[in-house]
């Protein structure tokens, strides 16, 4: 049983200079055999391991990560979270992962810093005014809130904002969400992998997945570098990489892998206390705890899994965020990286079963998946568990590509992509 | 980001390039007769591959025409870059 983290927990361990705090997950070796694999340990993966356990009884599982968890994409993001898309789907399914991120830090006795902060979306030319409006009634149609914002609204929400109708891309009006934001994006794997192995889950990390077996049309385990894993359901997880766990089962996903960058700066006072994003430009600006503004890139038009991608991209968006925000001049960044992201044609991910019995997969969340962490993992270990999906990932099957049912959200989503 | 040797210009940098994506990906001959897992096959499964990957790219601010291009998508290294319509070099 895990110590409870409490005021008191931290009164008692401050006493003895933090030196007995219990470890928070275990670092076990893999066991021969489970009742279901996760093959990814960043937030998306112990999160599915977190509600197997939790909400279907499936503890003898384990997680395998071939880094440290919440080093790939978990801990390259801009952690913006919201929920306001267009489609009916796209809806349910975000909004049902923005419902658990309100009480996310009390159910998993875990700070997330989960911060409703308010997210605003710019509308720089008449098209994207029609396109934020028409959002904005498609979202309260679903029960999401959403407000129009004239560009004075704009300018009183957040003051810094150049709204001189003289600039390149002059801010028109915009959108806002008050009840998204961001959250701490290492806390949220931190957060699900020590709930996870408190339930019993093996989280077993520098665990490579080299091949999977299968035998006819079903899976039977996974050769990873510390050994055969014998299991008859394994859930990937595996982001960037999802085509190359595919490859080793033999099938083919409908996904490209491209870098996507961020970066942030030198630490300075609180001047921004929202999230803002620029679809036009493709800029993104909110402010860390810490200080460090948080600004978020575009994707490179190629595949590559080099995690950094090109200078002309960041080069482009810090061109947008200095006319949108002259304040920013002459501050400096600190650092700038990124993370491989797996797109879909049309920009939706996939949770799904496949043709082979026992393998599933969560991918193609493309540019934006961090806000949905809970939600995925909670409806992922549904269709883990059941062999069928739940109604609100039901539509985000890998069959829509035969189908032609496409959840297009290119554009539509308040980013381009 | 890196250098693409454009067979009709030289060496220029690749964001004078757009991406066309995987290579040798053919056209349907019968439209008509495909099933729908052949339409959605062409259409969108990409191999994706990590290593080396066939692919196609247009120097669109330059000479504006389309050649390939084989590179290694885990170190964005270019092995070999030939024509539309040769043959593809032996890996």
């Amino acid at each position: 049983m895990k110590n409870k983290y409490s005021i008191f927990s931290l009164i008692k361990n401050a006493l003895s200079d933090h030196e007995n705090w219990q470890q928070a997950w275990g670092d076990p070796e893999p066991k021969k055999e489970y009742d279901a694999v996760i093959v990814g340990g960043g937030g998306h993966g112990l999160a599915t391991a977190y509600y197997l356990a939790k909400k279907h009884n499936l503890t003898n599982i384990a997680v395998v990560e071939k880094g440290w968890i919440g080093g790939g994409n978990t801990g390259r993001n801009t952690t913006i979270i919201r929920s306001n898309y267009l489609w009916d789907a796209s809806a349910g399914l975000y909004d049902h992962a923005l419902k658990i991120w309100e009480n996310l830090s009390q159910e998993l006795n875990y700070n997330v810093m989960f911060s409703q902060r308010g997210v605003m979306n710019l509308a720089h030319n008449l098209q994207d005014v029609r396109d934020l409006k028409r959002r904005t009634h498609a979202n309260r149609l679903n029960g999401i809130d959403a407000v129009w914002l004239e560009t004075d609204e704009v300018k009183k929400f957040c003051p810094i904002i150049n709204t001189s109708q003289d600039i390149r891309y002059p801010v028109l009006g915009g959108t806002l969400q008050r009840r998204a934001g961001t959250a701490r994006h290492d806390a949220v794997a931190w957060g699900y992998a020590r709930g996870a192995n408190e339930m019993g889950v093996d989280i077993i990390q520098n665990c490579e997945v080299k091949g999977i077996k299968r035998n006819g049309d079903k899976v039977e385990g996974l050769e990873t570098t510390k050994g055969f894993i014998k299991t008859k359901k394994i859930g990937v997880v595996a982001a960037g990489h999802s085509s190359v766990i595919a490859n080793m089962a033999g099938i083919k996903l409908p996904l490209e892998s491209k870098p996507l960058q961020a970066l942030v700066s030198e630490p300075v006072k609180p001047i921004i206390d929202t999230v803002v994003m620029s679809n036009a430009v493709h800029a993104y600006v909110s402010q860390s705890d810490k200080g460090e503004l948080v600004i978020g890139a575009g994707t490179d038009s190629y595949v590559s899994y080099t995690q950094r991608g090109s200078h002309n991209i960041v080069e482009d968006t810090l061109k947008a965020i200095l006319e949108l925000y002259p304040i920013f001049s002459r501050m400096k960044m600190l650092r700038q990286w990124g993370g491989i992201v797996d797109i879909c044609p049309d920009a939706s991910p996939i949770i799904s079963k496949t043709n082979i019995k026992g393998l599933y997969f969560n991918c193609g969340w493309g540019t934006g998946g961090f806000k949905a962490t809970p939600g995925s993992g909670d409806l992922f270990a549904h269709t883990i568990a059941n062999d069928e999906p739940h109604k609100l990932n039901a539509a985000f099957n890998l069959n829509r590509f035969v189908s032609g049912d496409l959840v297009d959200e290119h554009g539509a989503a308040a980013v381009a992509h | 980001m890196f250098l693409i040797n454009c067979p009709f210009c030289g060496e220029r940098d690749q964001s004078e390039f757009s991406s066309g994506g995987e290579a040798h990906i053919v056209r349907p001959k019968q439209p008509t007769e495909l099933s729908d897992d052949q339409w959605a096959e062409f259409l969108f499964m990409r191999k994706n591959i990590k290593g080396v990957q066939f692919e196609r790219w247009n120097h669109s601010h330059g000479c504006r025409k389309w050649f390939n291009v084989v590179r290694d998508t885990s170190n964005d290294k270019i092995h070999s870059v030939y024509k539309m319509g040769e043959k593809p070099p032996v890996k």
